[in-house]
């Protein structure tokens, strides 16, 4: 079972990873702003998610964690 | 015993380099200075040291900025047109506070000039030579001993006060021949714990940057870097009186012209005028003081150089203009013949008495 | 187990990068190979003018800033210096293939045992978006308003291809930074640029395309979709030149 923690604060919201993962089950949710003023990344079903880490692969601000 | 022996006055800095421990070279060649690279060439590889020739006068101070970041005693040489293209270097060594010794056998310009002797980048290295508020100790040998011995002395004043020293030496100085006595020094070693060594686990990362964003950090960087340059005009000027004591005309001279100066000093002194001699060893620090005092006795100022002026107008800054500076130049390459002065001083003289 | 995470070697310091620029993933490649290799306690960066200039902020490295282009020769001092410790630049187009291209072709000419990240997204992102080198032929940039122009401008430096003609360079690649199969062939590449310098086999460039969707005009997305269709035609990906990888019997 993989978690995956999306450090939301530090996230830029460009959503590089939403078209990485192969489930789609990233998304861009523009009514969340964090203190940067973005709309970061969110998890919509983690059920679903088999851990590919391309996400985290394609984050480039280091705000994906996997664990697995 | 250091033996005495004959050398040319570029080989006589290079050597001296080596005993004061720099093992480290980055310089490109060029007229009137290329000995200095051709021997170290030789020379490192059996010390254990790095000569390398650079693409280009901007690479070699580059590298030089390299060296020194890593902590080491580095060196590069270059004249005139070379130095400009350094001065981007040069700037940012001050930026960083890093140690090195620049050489700059000056030859005559502006452009490419000529490749005979010249004082004409006075300015350029006394007030630091690249953008920006900075300084560089600038060291003025008149003999090939000097060469040597103002070349140790510039790497210890380089890593004690974490600034650029430069030799600023002429065509004659570089190439004439004398004896000169090499005694091995004692290096002032100076802790390098800003050095990027890597950090080995086992301290805080070491950060080297001329990069300040924030102005007011930036002009705290500054201030303090003024404060050291104080410390250095306080502490490091050096000069040479000669027949001082009662002389009513000074004239004011450095490496090259300093000895025709004192020629025809002695010349004037023999025909019953009191001339004397100021002779600059550190240009910066200028012997401001030193001037400052003489002008409460001499009534006549002798600018001798081979450049349009440029170091009159830092005699007439020490004086503060109390009395008359005369221009004594020749430039182009010409080296001033002693009686060319000595008519001059003899010129001066009339003056005061009519 | 944590199998994706930010690297050691780096800080936690937040980017100052753009949403969606690329510089980041490089960043963090760069981090992974010096984790990978365990060399973080004796590898020293330097970075470059231009958007990386703040690189040292996000390594836990010793390092250094270069003057514009100069990075190369900084290298060679700080490695002719110190050969145990590794060396590294980290440079944009602008800073290596214009106003540094003499320092970047000797060092390579000289095959210093040093290794250079090349980030090239063919524009100047820091100053606001100016022409590069490397701009593409008809890119609209803020001093090429109407389309870089051949016959103005001329064309493209291709710096792998430009490189790669020199006998004394180790290694020289060109990977990009725009889809996961990419980025996981850039983390190869880097990884490799940085082990050849441990194991004293000479210089190695990795020349790694990237985005920058704002002084592109694009959104992340498209710039992704740009690089792959305009940019990664006009600069192939792949080895250039790789040394060890020769076959060196040639009777």
């Amino acid at each position: 079972m993989a978690k995956l923690t999306i450090q939301a604060e530090n996230c830029k919201g460009c959503g590089l990873c939403v078209d990485a993962c192969p489930k789609k089950i990233l998304r861009i949710d523009a009514d969340v702003i964090n203190h940067k003023g973005h709309a970061p990344a969110q998890m919509t079903d983690e059920s679903r998610c088999t851990g590919c880490g391309f996400c985290a692969l394609m984050c480039p601000d280091c705000v994906i964690t996997l664990e697995r | 015993m250091a033996e005495t022996v004959l050398m040319k006055g570029n080989e006589a800095l290079a050597e001296a380099a080596v005993l004061a421990g720099c093992r480290y070279y980055f310089g490109y060649p060029i007229t009137p200075q290329t000995e200095i690279g051709a021997y170290l060439a030789r020379r490192m590889p059996q010390v254990g040291g790095v000569f390398l020739q650079a693409e280009s006068e901007i690479a070699a101070i580059h590298m030089v900025y390299g060296a020194s970041a890593a902590g080491k005693r580095v060196m590069t040489s270059s004249s005139s047109p070379g130095i400009s293209l350094k001065s981007e270097g040069l700037s940012y060594l001050a930026g960083s506070d890093l140690p090195a010794l620049v050489v700059n056998v000056q030859r005559a310009g502006p452009g490419l000039g000529g490749i005979q002797p010249s004082q004409a980048d006075y300015m350029q290295a006394t007030r630091g030579g690249g953008h920006g508020d900075f300084r560089n100790i600038v060291l003025a040998p008149a003999s090939v001993q000097e060469m040597a011995s103002l070349t140790m002395r510039g790497f210890d004043l380089a890593d004690q006060y974490r600034m650029t020293a430069m030799i600023l030496a002429d065509g004659t100085i570089g190439q004439m021949m004398e004896p000169v006595t090499l005694e091995t020094p004692t290096p002032t070693l100076v802790e390098k714990p800003w050095a990027l060594t890597g950090t080995q686990g086992k301290r805080e990362k070491n950060i080297i940057t001329s990069l300040y964003l924030s102005p007011t950090e930036l002009e705290k960087k500054n201030l303090s870097r003024f404060a050291r340059y104080a410390a250095v005009q306080q502490k490091e000027t050096e000069y040479e009186a000669f027949c001082m004591d009662d002389a009513q005309i000074c004239l004011v001279a450095y490496g090259i012209t300093a000895r025709v100066s004192k020629n025809a000093v002695a010349a004037a002194r023999a025909k019953g005028i009191r001339a004397g001699l100021i002779r600059p060893i550190t240009l910066w620090p200028f012997p401001t003081e030193a001037l400052r005092q003489a002008a409460k006795t001499v009534r006549q100022f002798l600018s001798v150089e081979m450049s349009m002026g440029q170091m009159m107008t830092d005699i007439e800054l020490a004086i503060r203009c109390t009395r008359p500076v005369t221009l004594v130049s020749r430039v182009g390459g010409v080296i001033p013949a002693p009686e060319e002065v000595l008519v001059a001083i003899e010129r001066a003289a009339n003056e005061e008495a009519t | 187990m944590i199998a994706t995470n930010r690297p050691h070697a780096m800080t936690a310091a937040q980017t100052h990068y753009c949403p969606g620029c690329t510089h980041g993933i490089i960043h963090r490649l760069v981090g992974e190979a010096i984790d990978a290799l365990g060399i973080e306690g004796r590898t020293i960066g330097i970075a470059p003018v231009g958007c990386a200039v703040l690189a040292y902020n996000y390594f836990n490295l010793d390092m250094t800033v270069a003057a514009h282009g100069r990075a190369p020769a900084v290298a060679t001092g700080l490695k002719r210096a110190n050969p145990e410790t590794i060396v590294f630049t980290y440079q944009g187009d602008g800073d290596l293939a214009s106003i540094g291209m003499a320092e970047a072709v000797h060092a390579a000419a000289r095959g210093e045992n040093i290794t250079i990240i090349f980030v090239n997204n063919a524009v100047y992102g820091m100053t606001g978006g100016q022409m590069a080198p490397t701009s593409l032929p008809g890119q609209v940039t803020q001093t090429s308003p109407y389309g870089r122009n051949e016959a103005q401008c001329g064309l493209p430096v291709k710096v792998c291809e430009m490189l790669a003609q020199l006998d004394a360079p180790e290694y020289i690649a060109r990977v990009a930074a725009n889809s996961v199969k990419n980025v996981l062939a850039a983390k190869r590449a880097i990884e490799k640029a940085f082990r050849n310098q441990v194991e004293g086999r000479g210089f190695s460039l990795v020349e790694v395309l990237s985005t920058c969707p704002t002084n592109w005009g694009k959104t992340p997305k498209d710039a992704l979709k740009w690089m792959e269709s305009d940019m990664i035609p006009y600069y192939p990906l792949g080895v250039y030149k790789d040394r060890s990888a020769v076959v060196t019997d040639r009777t």
